[in-house]
């Protein structure tokens, strides 16, 4: 439904940019002509489906009006239309769901993290390409991966991600840990030191397995 | 151009101030224009080290705070004319260091000698930041055991994100100096191998001094140890670090007191 509000000038141009802003908007959608807020009168109304018709809007009811004011080229009466509002329905907005935060890219180090240095990154996985020194720090909101040798402390997962996982290429950490459950190097097998090894969780249990 | 060169390591007891007065004096018998500064502000050692220890009158806090010259502050050496000192307060402490005065004559001194070398304290505060503030080059000065290579990890780190040239993007030129090498226990395996200190630092390698009585014997005497006895193992290695500072390239090996000539032919490569 579309209804016309005085001045009609006004109301035009709006309509007008309207148009120009989704200009398939109309399209196949033919529609009631709400005229109750004008005064009647056929060379206005006249003028007015004019310009809808310029406009690629078909008209197939009017409403508003009683069939005297119709000139006989006018679409029929139609009582009891509902409204559309063009503004809020708009596709842009409508048929566009919001869309999703791009995935985070994973914080990549190019250099060794050294002793004392700590590394926070919350939004994704950390790779680290040299070394991770004793009592240096990494706290990943994702994974872990470290392509030198892990001697520090791996905090993985730590926003609640069960799924975070620890890689390195040789394991001599002091700490690891996957969403807040964690293993001192004490508690580590033995067997794996030196090792290139895998870490992840299984339920509460923190699994570590040899990659080599 | 004057290359300003930091000796750091964390650790204390690891060489620092010893190494200083050796690449010190071994660069200015190269006949490099040296200058070496003592940050340790409270705990002054290198006056000794280079037996200026009686001929100081002003040092680096009448600089900073304005109170000398910087000409009337350095000491020259008696053996080396083109060695001088800046020494340190023993009366004060490192809160008197600031970083304006530091900058200050740092710049000054980068215009007169061709080397500025800064013995550091130990530790990781504001004598250490500071010393380091202002280096192109950076010695790292580790024992092979596992407490010295952490610090020296950790100074790296500082070197990397602490001083004026990490700030501007630019890298400090880092070099390991291994200290108290002991080829006896090395090869009992009792302490740590130069290769893993190597990879776990991942920086090149300047040399590897010998544990030596020679060292013990030159600091007790106030001379620098390639000055005392340049023939001697620990003096070879020193002089030999030195001149892969200057950009020669020269195998790194352990020189040993064996004065045979087997022994010096088969000088044990180790990186």
């Amino acid at each position: 439904m579309l209804a016309p509000e005085p001045p009609l000038a006004d109301w035009l141009a709006e309509f007008d940019a309207l148009i120009e802003r989704s200009p398939g908007f109309f399209a196949g959608r033919p529609l009631v002509l709400d005229l109750s807020a004008l005064p009647p009168g056929k060379e206005d109304d006249g003028k007015l489906m004019a310009h809808l018709a310029g406009s690629s809007v078909r008209v197939m009811a009017i409403e508003g009006r009683q069939p005297a004011d119709l000139a006989s080229d006018m679409p029929p009466i139609i009582t009891g239309g509902r409204e559309i509002r063009p503004a809020e329905d708009e596709p842009s907005a409508q048929q566009k769901a919001p869309a999703p935060p791009p995935p985070k890219a994973a914080l990549t180090l190019e250099s060794p993290v050294r002793s004392g240095q700590s590394v926070t990154y919350l939004d994704g996985d950390v790779i680290v390409v040299g070394s991770v020194g004793s009592g240096a720090e990494i706290v990943a909101g994702g994974s872990i991966h470290v392509c030198g040798t892990l001697r520090g402390r791996a905090i993985a997962g730590t926003v609640g991600n069960a799924d975070a996982r620890i890689f390195c290429r040789k394991l001599e950490a002091e700490l690891l840990a996957i969403d807040g459950l964690y293993l001192t190097a004490d508690g580590m097998d033995p067997q794996l030191r030196g090792r290139a090894a895998k870490v992840w969780l299984t339920g509460d249990t923190m699994m570590m397995t040899a990659l080599d | 151009m004057a290359k300003v060169l930091v000796v750091t390591s964390g650790k204390g007891g690891v060489g620092k101030t010893t190494s200083t007065a050796a690449l010190g004096a071994a660069l200015a018998q190269e006949g490099q224009n040296v200058v070496v500064v003592d940050f340790d502000v409270g705990l002054r050692n290198l006056d000794l080290v280079l037996g200026a220890e009686r001929r100081v009158v002003y040092d680096l806090i009448n600089v900073v705070q304005g109170d000398a010259k910087l000409s009337q502050a350095l000491i020259r050496d008696k053996r080396l004319e083109n060695l001088s000192l800046l020494p340190a307060s023993q009366t004060r402490d490192k809160d008197a260091l600031t970083a304006d005065g530091v900058s200050r004559i740092v710049t000054e001194l980068r215009e007169k000698f061709d080397w500025v070398i800064c013995d550091s304290p130990a530790g990781i505060e504001k004598g250490a930041t500071l010393a380091m503030r202002h280096a192109d080059i950076a010695v790292i000065v580790t024992n092979p055991e596992v407490s010295s290579v952490r610090d020296s990890d950790r100074v790296i780190g500082l070197l990397d994100s602490k001083t004026e040239r990490a700030e501007k993007g630019e890298l400090v030129e880092k070099h390991l100096l291994i200290t108290r090498y002991d080829t006896a226990r090395a090869r009992r395996g009792e302490m740590l191998k130069t290769e893993d200190v190597l990879e776990i630092l991942s920086i090149p390698l300047l040399g590897i001094i010998p544990e030596s009585q020679e060292v013990l014997r030159a600091s007790n005497l106030g001379t620098p140890v390639t000055l005392s006895n340049p023939m001697s193992a620990p003096a070879r290695a020193y002089i030999d670090a030195a001149r892969r500072l200057r950009g020669e390239s020269l195998v790194v090996s352990v020189p040993t007191d064996k004065r045979s000539f087997f022994g010096s032919l088969f000088a044990r490569r180790v990186a």
